[in-house]
């Protein structure tokens, strides 16, 4: 059996076929659907463990399928795609378990897990896409299923959310769509490859590249939440918390990130996107993006729309990141890919927390939760600090290396950029934490469920301490060899920056 | 002008005369009528232009084509006047109308 | 050896166009067994297709002269790679139809649906079999005929509307094809499509013969501006008729205006072939705006027809800076629309037995409900819209890499935004599948066997995105061959 091509398929698989099987049981089949979630997660975590090994030593992992005349369906492992598999496969473990605690008697789970799982798949699809007509596939693909988990509650309001998320991405689909096509058209060729694949075209050329990389970004920057292409990201909060965290921790918003940095550095390649002078407005849109997703956050009572708010802003670090022409300021970017995930999903997740627990919704509702659910509210916070950007939380790091970044280009208009942005976090978080530790909690919560002496059930609480221990570590132990930020350190210098 | 022109003018003539009946009148029955005429006349165009060179004997695969038309426009026929009954038994008129659009 | 040789000695076409005329004979005859007579028929006319195919990979293309008559006086059957690619076509989504079929229609109905649906089986295999363009008007007059009374099949007035406005318009457009006939025939002196290619200079006759035919087939096709006879007859037919005539039916005619242009026209007429193409690319997206405001299922299925025979049509332009890739890509295309769309109305069919009605906004939760014919309307809807993995896809993939290529950024932006429409229509339908109707309704039982055939037709129609280069390498066969105009 030859691994090297079969790895790559498994890992898919990991995420398919558990899903395909758990549509097919019926709905009061507890047990086994739960066996075959873990198990199919569990998997995927070995394999992702395994391939992990053999990047770092340098073997190649690679699966092929013809799919037109001169146009394969590519599945290829490097160490980019690597960053994000691990991370969607850590998350999709703790988000399932999650999942099985939030769900727990509501009505349409076998959907719900199986929708869940393909949206698993996609998004793995989608990160070892090893050519831009592979990444086209599992990009729709992943809107395709997770529409019906945003829809899943089946109100109307879901409906209309359900809908706006569609107009957007079908959308910014159908950009990409248009812009890959053109890009074939010119190069005759899709694949992935470090430093781009578009130093070979002529000067005439550089025009119609110009708006070639807008419409890539376009349809990227639908997904991932770009101003002014952000709109669907607010109202698809109505989806369930495990959801809401899928979308925005690991796999549409992330799908849309990881997109841009594959076209960035392995279509355009960095040099020559910057010599197109196409990377400076994109800096300036993630930018933008940036303050302005923070400044909306300040205004929103509802947490999970402030958190949804949040995220339009914090995704943008890694399109910054990755626009600034410099290697450091890459680093910073792609590694915010791992870090912002943790952070994030750790905060949905306490977000969920306090719905399911105690009915809270709202930002005003929270006063003195602290005291009721201690565990929650100490990885929110710690969530919380590290969206800000204070030390030794993993947030730190990225901004850290993204302010190097600046300096080293000279980009010295990011550093209030960053600042400012650093600051507005900790208007929009600080005083969500102010209520939830310093204030008397009331006398009713909104709506409690009880736990026995428990603060919530276990499946609900472990998830968002195991990744608020997580986002810590990424942080505090930076500079071991094992973590996110060196990993994306040898991305850099295998892939970006190639001598 | 040669008789053969002639005939497939008069020919065309029908078949611009059955199309304009076609669409003018309401009357299923009309309708019907307009596509035999127009009908006849392609069958006229057809075997006029059988004639194709100046030989004593004209070209027969026209009129065996012709008499295929023949056949064909009689079962349609029938089948248009059966769909008419059927119409008329239900509504009471002999027209299109038009209750798919509400 | 034997099996080969005993397979070589069989005229496969003879017999694809005879079983499907015996068996609805048969079916007539003796109207209580009709089911399983027809089943038993569809499945010998799939293994006889299978036969012919077999023969066209192993000998190339396959002509037969009718009882050794030949042309220009007999009638000659003549079998390339296109032609087996339609009849695969038909055969498939036909087979799928008549399983849906052997399980929807009650048995009052059933002894007329059979025989008249093997009779144009029966015609649809002579049509793509044909050699002549007389022979052409024939079948396709044959085709008409038993479609438009499938149509009336259910005997409601809405039913004998749409019947009637289709036949008119058949007849219509067959008359003025068959004058576009006359006129080649008098110009060229015969009907054979082989000789025809050799014999054609440009000239008035030809052009006006170009114009009828064209006009006429249009208007059978449904091409904007000449579709308003198929939304009402489409939408008022029982399910299995409504997928039969939008997969299947408009299909007859838009191969025979294919196979003109291919063959005879396709090398001087770029200016007709624009004026196609704009058309279509009207047809696009009317077709869809169209789709999107429709309350009902059915009527909105029937526009989304409208719109994709569009895209079918997109091929005409493109074809004329010299890529005639197109061709296939056009046929690979409708091959995937017959099994989407077949699909979508076999599960519209499905919600109708369901609930008892096809309004958008009452679908009720038929995702929990009804979960297996939801998820065919679905798989058939990305096709639809164009949406990887699926032929869909892979077919628009094609187009609009072909009209990027020569910059033809107009037809680019129609692909483009037919997609996105399609999409909004399709998940239109889908959003109500998930939400609860006000006033629920009872709910009867669909079996089984229909939800699974709607099911497997949409899964084709996904799957066929993955087998792209071997059918578009099955239409090319030998058509080079026929370009030249070389008799084969």
């Amino acid at each position: 059996m030859n691994w090297s091509v079969w790895l790559p398929l498994m890992v898919v698989a990991s995420a398919l076929l558990p899903g395909l099987i758990i549509f097919c049981l019926p709905e009061e089949k507890v047990y086994w659907r739960t066996v075959l979630n873990l198990a199919g997660a569990f998997s995927k975590l070995l394999l992702t463990g395994w391939m992990l090994w053999g990047v770092y030593h340098g073997y190649q992992y690679e699966a092929r399928i013809v799919f037109l005349p001169n146009l394969d369906l590519v599945l290829r492992a490097d160490s980019l795609s690597l960053l994000f598999i691990a991370l969607s496969s850590l998350l999709w473990l703790l988000t399932t378990i999650y999942a099985i605690g939030y769900l727990e008697g509501s009505p349409h789970r076998s959907r719900f897990f199986g929708f869940f799982s393909l949206c698993v798949t996609s998004t793995s699809g989608v990160a070892l896409s090893g050519n831009l007509i592979t990444f086209l596939l599992f990009y729709e693909l992943l809107t395709l299923v997770t529409y019906p988990l945003v829809v899943h509650r089946g109100t109307e309001a879901a409906r209309q959310a359900g809908q706006a998320y569609l107009i957007y991405t079908m959308s910014g689909g159908a950009l990409l769509l248009l812009g890959t096509a053109w890009l074939y058209t010119l190069t005759g060729t899709l694949e992935f490859k470090p430093l781009g694949i578009l130093h070979t075209l002529d000067e005439e050329n550089h025009p119609a590249l110009i708006i070639i990389f807008a419409l890539l970004i376009a349809g990227l920057g639908v997904k991932a939440a770009l101003v002014p292409l952000h709109g669907w990201l607010p109202q698809a909060m109505i989806a369930p918390a495990p959801v809401s965290a899928l979308l925005h921790a690991v796999a549409v918003v992330k799908a849309g990130a990881f997109g841009i940095v594959r076209v960035v550095y392995d279509v355009f390649g960095i040099d020559f996107a910057a010599g197109l002078g196409v990377t400076e407005p994109l800096a300036c849109l993630a930018a933008i993006t940036i303050l302005y997703g923070s400044l909306r956050a300040l205004t929103q009572d509802n947490l999970k729309r402030r958190l949804a708010f949040s995220t339009v802003s914090q995704v943008s670090y890694i399109t910054l990141g990755v626009a600034i022409a410099g290697p450091l300021a890459s680093i910073g970017g792609v590694v915010h890919l791992v870090h912002q995930g943790l952070m994030k999903i750790t905060l949905f997740f306490c977000a969920g927390n306090l719905a399911e627990t105690l009915g809270i919704h709202k930002v005003r509702e929270m006063n003195g939760v602290g005291r009721r659910m201690p565990w929650t509210m100490t990885a929110f916070t710690i969530g919380a600090f590290g969206m800000i950007g204070a030390p030794p939380i993993a947030g730190f790091v990225s901004k850290w290396y993204l302010g190097l970044g600046a300096l080293e280009t000279g980009e010295y208009w990011m550093i209030p950029v960053l600042v400012g942005s650093g600051l507005l976090n900790a208007v929009y978080f600080l005083p969500v934490l102010h209520r939830a530790w310093f204030r008397d909690p009331p006398d009713n919560w909104p709506k409690v469920r009880n736990f026995g002496n428990k603060e919530t059930a276990w499946a609900l609480l472990l998830p968002p301490v195991i990744t608020a221990t997580l986002a810590l570590l990424a942080g505090v132990m930076a500079s071991a060899w094992f973590s996110p930020l060196e990993w994306v350190k040898l991305i850099a210098q295998r892939e970006f920056y190639r001598p | 002008m040669n008789h053969a022109l002639l005939y497939a003018l008069v020919g065309v003539g029908l078949f611009l005369l059955g199309f304009y009946a076609l669409i003018i009148h309401a009357h299923l029955l009309r309708k019907i009528l307009a596509l035999n005429i127009m009908g006849s006349g392609v069958f006229l165009v057809l075997v006029a232009l059988a004639k194709r060179t100046h030989d004593a004997y004209p070209d027969p695969v026209p009129h065996a084509m012709v008499i295929t038309g023949i056949v064909i426009a009689v079962s349609a026929t029938a089948l248009m006047l059966v769909l008419l009954l059927k119409i008329f038994a239900k509504t009471g008129q002999a027209a299109l109308s038009d209750r798919h659009k509400k | 050896m034997q099996i080969e040789t005993m397979l070589t000695a069989v005229d496969w076409a003879v017999v694809v166009i005879m079983l499907p005329l015996a068996g609805g004979i048969a079916c007539f005859l003796w109207p209580v067994m009709s089911k399983q007579l027809g089943l038993i028929t569809v499945t010998g006319i799939a293994l006889s297709v299978a036969g012919l195919g077999w023969r066209i990979m192993e000998h190339g293309a396959y002509r037969h002269a009718v009882g050794g008559w030949g042309a220009p006086l007999g009638i000659d059957l003549f079998a390339d790679g296109l032609s087996l690619c339609m009849l695969i076509m038909i055969t498939t989504v036909g087979l799928g139809i008549s399983f849906y079929a052997s399980s929807y229609f009650e048995s009052r109905r059933a002894v007329w649906f059979w025989p008249i649906w093997l009779f144009l089986l029966a015609a649809l295999n002579a049509l793509f079999l044909s050699a002549d363009i007389f022979n052409l008007y024939v079948t396709l007059e044959l085709t008409g005929l038993a479609a438009v009374a499938l149509t009336a099949l259910t005997g409601r007035i809405d039913a004998l509307n749409g019947a009637m406005r289709y036949l008119l318009a058949m007849l219509l457009g067959s008359l003025t094809y068959l004058l576009g006939v006359a006129l080649l025939y008098h110009d060229a002196g015969s009907v054979d499509i082989a000789t025809l290619a050799q014999r054609i200079e440009p000239n008035a006759t030809v052009w006006t013969a170009l114009g009828l035919m064209s006009a006429g087939l249009a208007l059978k096709t449904a091409l904007f501006p000449l579709n308003f006879w198929l939304p009402p007859a489409h939408a008022s037919a029982p399910a299995p008729v409504s997928a039969l005539l939008s997969a299947l039916v408009v299909k007859a005619s838009f191969y025979i205006l294919l196979r003109l242009w291919l063959e005879i026209f396709g090398s001087f007429a770029d200016n007709a072939a624009l004026l196609l193409g704009l058309l279509g690319a009207t047809a696009i997206l009317w077709g869809s705006l169209q789709a999107l405001c429709q309350t009902r299922i059915k009527l909105l299925v029937a526009y989304s027809t409208v719109a994709q025979i569009g895209y079918l049509f997109l091929a005409y332009p493109l074809a004329s800076g010299s890529n005639d890739m197109i061709w296939s890509v056009a046929v690979y295309l409708a091959f995937s629309h017959a099994l989407a769309k077949s699909a979508m109305f076999l599960a519209t069919g499905n919600l109708i037995q369901f609930g008892g009605h096809d309004r958008i906004t009452d679908l009720d939760r038929a995702v929990q409900r009804l979960p297996l014919t939801v998820a065919a309307f679905a798989l058939a809807g990305v096709s639809i819209m164009g949406l990887p993995p699926s032929s869909g896809f892979t077919g628009k993939w094609l187009l609009l890499e072909t009209a990027v290529t020569q910059e033809r950024w107009d037809l680019a932006l129609v692909i483009i935004a037919g997609g996105v429409l399609a999409a909004g229509y399709v998940f239109k339908v889908l959003g109500y599948a998930f939400t609860q109707a006000e006033k629920p309704h009872d709910a009867k039982t669909v079996s089984a066997s229909m939800e699974w055939t709607a099911f497997l037709l949409a899964a084709g129609a996904i799957l066929l995105g993955f087998m792209a280069p071997e059918i578009l390498t099955l239409i090319r066969l030998d058509i080079a061959v026929n370009i030249d105009g070389k008799a084969v």
